[in-house]
């Protein structure tokens, strides 16, 4: 995969290629599966992304530990009052993915468990609202994959490593470059969504109460898919940002780098360590279970 | 190298990649080392995999490896009652392995048709596994590749001997490692193969008088 934004565009601008198509032929060509196998497989993964939104919209979801279940179907029932529709709707969608994800269900990893809410739930309602069909989701969202391969390489996708800025601003991010894309935007737009995008989750730690992937994560997720529709938006108006995307990226990996372990995925910091979750204790069962029967 | 799938994916059962997902292969991994459906497995948990695991349904998720459910696999839910019908006995307990050990670390005691198993092996991120330890011996396995492990007396010939031998029989090796204990005395081979390993290579292997014990090791999804 490409290790640079930069690069990608490049590679699309000298080859006359479109972003999409610059994504899956490096992929086949590094991978050596055909290019149709790989679109299959996308297909696939919006398929699934779809069943877990619906499936958590249903309301009847909830986790082992009780913590999560419910509350998309609430904000679904319950808006919008402020926003518009499309972005409560949106941020539902987020929400009902990882509620899903807390209660055993199945979701894309996409780029993390803990971030699977936020490219379904933007991929799947911008391209309601735009009325996009199936094959232009599947190039959306090679779009994406290419930003994250960048993220990945240059920085790192790991909440143990890098806080909650590497799992939902790295999606905060796919998911801008996504919509960017899908809305026409230039090579030069779909990089500053991104810079937009990431910038706004910098410094993001991850401190899961009870070190599970449940509070805050759920509405990390949705406010990681509002800041990509905000971060498109505003690249697609013309703003621009002065830190190139590929900078920001590696600030990001900086940012990740200097936290502090207590705000690295090991609930010791953060809302983790909070007075109000540390009596939460019910949710650290130290049952340890045995099929044994005797 | 990362792959796009490594991106847009894993298609997996929530609510972690390393606790869930990874925590599901390792149990995979056990199971493709004892060679099917394990009648016993005693499985100690270090580190996060001890303190949060149950509520990432990482004991669950091991079990359900074990009986042979993929980390996509929603029966992976009731891994329990599922395991329970396949004939498979288990416990778990904590461990305290110390500070320096990844704190997704898992040991293995596995019995099979009478044969005892043992390995440790950890989730290192995004569901992808490593295990570290087979029968006491240093290994290095992920479960990408269909695997051969071999402890034979060293001594002059033995590699050859067995690369030969796969040669003979189409198997492409990717990957070959060499641990010993001392000079002649016993080592420790690692074959990572592209093709499966077929039944009458491991039985020609099996028939080397100084070959002590041979594994295949599928390679899991």
């Amino acid at each position: 995969m490409h290790r640079s934004i930069e690069s990608l565009l490049a590679d699309a601008r000298e080859s006359g290629r479109p972003l999409p198509l610059v994504v899956l032929d490096t992929e086949a060509k590094e991978t050596g599966v055909e290019p149709d196998a790989i679109r299959a497989r996308i297909r696939h993964t919006l398929h699934v992304m779809r069943d877990a939104i619906d499936e958590g919209l249903k309301g009847d979801v909830r986790s082992p530990s009780g913590l999560t279940g419910g509350r998309a179907k609430r904000l679904q029932d319950n808006g919008p009052r402020i926003l518009g529709p499309r972005v409560t709707t949106t941020l539902a969608r987020a929400i009902a993915t990882l509620e899903v994800n807390a209660a055993m269900g199945l979701i894309v990893a996409a780029p993390t468990a803990g971030a699977a809410g936020v490219l379904p739930a933007i991929l799947i309602s911008v391209g309601e609202f735009m009325e996009v069909d199936e094959e232009r989701l599947v190039d959306a969202m090679l779009v994406a994959g290419g930003v994250g391969g960048v993220v990945a390489q240059r920085a790192s996708l790991s909440g143990a490593e890098g806080g909650c800025q590497a799992e939902t601003g790295t999606a905060a991010a796919m998911g801008a470059a996504a919509v960017a894309w899908l809305n026409g935007g230039t090579g030069e737009q779909v990089a500053t969504a991104v810079a937009l995008a990431l910038q706004g989750m910098l410094g993001l730690i991850c401190d899961p109460i009870g070190g599970l992937v449940e509070i805050p994560c759920i509405y990390r997720n949705a406010s990681a898919a509002m800041q990509a529709m905000a971060a498109a938006e505003m690249a697609l108006a013309g703003l621009d940002f002065p830190v190139p995307a590929d900078e920001v990226i590696d600030i990001m990996g900086e940012v990740g780098r200097r936290m502090p372990t207590a705000y690295r995925e090991t609930a010791q910091g953060g809302l983790a360590a909070s007075p109000s979750a540390r009596k939460l204790v019910h949710i650290r069962p130290s049952r340890t279970p045995t099929g044994i029967s005797r | 190298m990362v792959s796009l799938f490594d991106i847009l994916g894993p298609v997996m059962v929530g609510p972690s990649s390393s606790h869930t997902a990874g925590a599901c292969r390792l149990g995979l991994m056990g199971r493709a080392i004892a060679g099917g459906t394990p009648d016993h497995a005693l499985i100690r948990l270090h580190g996060s995999f001890a303190a949060t695991g149950e509520g990432h349904g990482t004991h669950r998720a091991i079990v359900g490896g074990l009986i042979g459910l993929a980390p996509d696999d929603l029966r992976l839910r009731q891994a329990y009652d599922q395991a329970t019908a396949a004939g498979l006995e288990w416990e778990f307990h904590d461990v305290d392995l110390g500070e320096d050990v990844h704190p997704n670390t898992a040991l293995f005691e596995i019995e099979r048709a009478g044969e005892k198993v043992a390995l440790r092996g950890a989730s290192v991120g995004g569901g992808r596994i490593e295990v570290t330890e087979l029968n006491g011996f240093p290994v290095s396995l992920g479960g990408g590749y269909h695997t051969l492990v071999l402890l034979a007396t060293d001594r002059p010939g033995t590699i050859a001997a067995i690369a030969g031998l796969l040669a003979t029989e189409g198997v492409n090796l990717a990957t070959m490692r060499v641990d010993r204990t001392g000079r002649l005395e016993e080592a420790l081979m690692t074959i990572e193969a592209d093709q499966p390993i077929p039944d009458v290579a491991i039985q020609a292997i099996r028939a080397f008088p100084w070959l002590h014990w041979a594994r295949r090791i599928e390679k899991i999804s």
